[in-house]
């Protein structure tokens, strides 16, 4: 591979620039910075033929992604399906609709896999050996399998509530799990002063600017499997918001590389109403985010003061696209009708990311005729409880044919009338 | 020791001269790096430096008239 064209990291707000390295503010005015390239080196040498050629896994792209060397966690991560959902253009009315299906994600079923994947990579190539996160389950499992499969020490710190589920799905893979008592605002500060006074990679604090580029690779695998080509429109689940600014980075890059024609892509924020403070921003008309206090099943998407909110706002406003919100049940049902149109279970913020759509598609912010990706970010085995209580229970009979046939002959039945 | 934090002030806290109150309630020196005032809403970026206990108790002190104060690292718990 040729050089990394890495440039610096920049600071968002007043444009400083500083060298690679494991820190996330800038000193001068407190806002975050992020990784910049030099696009202009890889000019004809970042081919589709070149990456094609690869294997398919998110680091075929690695030219874009913040390492310098090879990645050494995490290298199977990424290339999930991109699936063309015909039965639910049916139900939707909709003439071209797909799922980036991230609940599938190598190793742990959620989009996290790809942060983690460079995070750990760069924490290496920075010469840490224990890394740390504040998670409320996706990012926390995917933390400590990653770690675990590098070699690499872990700690994960949790609220102490958290369902048992997400306990478990970080704790098998032998990481030091924390529970943490008290509020939001509690948890969020110790985990700061903690990621300041250790000498840890802390994959989303001071390692913050590698770890957000890996959501990039979302983006470009879906315009790949497109056939090299942007969707009209792209509608992508936020919490903090970094997904939804790093897949439009991504549509930027390949048209500025030359890798596809800019398709004027419009992106689309989805959120759950008892956690929307970017949604609520976006249909207010304001750029300043409110914090709130979470209360929604999309345990996922629950940050309250989302850190990149302003940035998903921006995007979401320049590109042309919208925000949306809808209820918990609302989310519930759309988690049914993937599972049940498509056959792909996902997590809580997958129904939030396909109600949206619904809703946008109703009031006409989404138009029928054109292009749609849905982003599927997480798999629904990990929120079960969302459903338990919406599923047909099993209808228990004895081992005998005659019961089964008095089923069979009442399912025909009701299939006739 | 040097704290840096976030102070959100909201429609009742953001006409009101807090910082300049905290620095005569409290031996520190603040320092503002970033601010974005509008009627309904504030965000400052601030550096508080001096004794820790000191720093410490002027944070709960912002707190009780009504500003929240946040790391500067903003949302650390992610999904
Ligand atoms: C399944 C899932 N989807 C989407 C998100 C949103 O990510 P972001 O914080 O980048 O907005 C998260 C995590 O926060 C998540 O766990
Ligand atoms: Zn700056």
């Amino acid at each position: 591979m040729s050089k990394s064209i890495v440039r610096a990291l920049k600071c968002r707000e007043c444009d400083q620039e500083y060298p690679i390295e494991p820190t996330h503010v800038c000193e001068f005015c407190f806002g975050p910075l992020e990784v910049v390239y030099d696009y202009d080196k890889l000019k004809g040498k970042f081919t589709r033929e070149l990456i094609e050629s690869r294997p398919q896994t998110m680091w075929r792209y690695k030219e874009l992604l913040p390492i310098d060397g090879e990645p050494t966690v995490g290298v199977q991560n990424g290339f999930t399906p991109l699936v063309r959902a015909r039965n639910l253009e049916k139900v939707l009315g909709v003439s071209e609709l797909y799922i980036k299906n991230d609940s599938v994600c190598y190793p742990t079923l959620s989009f996290k896999d790809r942060v983690v994947s460079v995070a750990l990579s760069k924490a290496v190539e920075f010469g840490f050996k224990t890394v740390a996160c504040a998670s409320t389950g996706n990012l926390a499992g995917s933390v400590a399998a990653n770690a675990a499969a590098a070699g690499l020490d872990s700690y994960v710190f949790i609220p102490h509530d958290l369902e048992q589920g997400k306990v478990l799905g970080a704790g098998i893979f032998g990481t030091k799990i924390i529970g943490i008592k008290g509020k939001y605002d509690d948890v969020n500060r110790l985990c700061s002063e903690v990621a300041g006074k250790y000498g840890w990679a802390f994959v989303n604090v001071n390692v913050r600017p590698f770890y957000a580029e890996g959501s990039k690779s979302l983006g470009y695998e879906m315009m790949e499997q497109l056939g090299w080509k942007a969707p009209k429109h792209v509608v992508v689940p936020m919490a903090s918001g970094s997904l939804c600014t790093k897949v439009a980075k991504s549509i930027k890059e390949f048209i500025k590389l030359g890798l596809i024609e800019d398709n004027g892509t419009a992106v689309y924020g989805a959120q759950a109403t008892g956690c929307s403070p970017i949604a609520k921003s976006v249909k207010d008309g304001t750029d300043l985010i409110t914090p709130v206090i979470a209360d929604t099943i999309a345990k996922s998407l629950a940050i309250g003061n989302p850190a990149d909110g302003f940035y998903a706002n921006r995007v979401i406003h320049e590109s042309g696209g919208w925000a949306e919100d809808i209820s918990d049940q609302e989310v519930v049902d759309a988690m049914k009708l993937l599972a049940e149109s498509e056959g792909i279970f996902a997590e809580t913020a997958g129904g939030v990311t396909l109600g949206c759509a619904m809703k946008m598609i109703e009031s006409g912010k989404l138009p029928r005729d054109e292009s749609i990706v849905l982003c599927i970010t997480g798999n629904g085995l990990k929120t079960q409880e969302a459903v338990a209580d919406e599923i047909e229970k099993p209808r228990i009979i004895e081992a005998s044919l005659k019961e089964f046939d008095v089923l069979a002959e009442a399912d025909k039945a009701k299939l006739a009338a | 020791m040097k704290l840096r934090v976030y102070l959100i002030f909201n429609q009742s806290t953001v006409t009101e001269p807090i910082i300049w109150k905290l620095a005569r309630e409290f031996d520190v020196v603040t320092n503002i790096r970033t601010a974005e005032v509008k009627d309904q809403m504030g965000l400052v970026g601030l550096e508080i430096e001096g004794d820790e206990a000191v720093v410490e108790a002027s944070v709960a002190w912002l707190g009780e008239q009504g500003v929240h104060v946040e790391p500067i690292e903003q949302g650390i718990i992610e999904g």
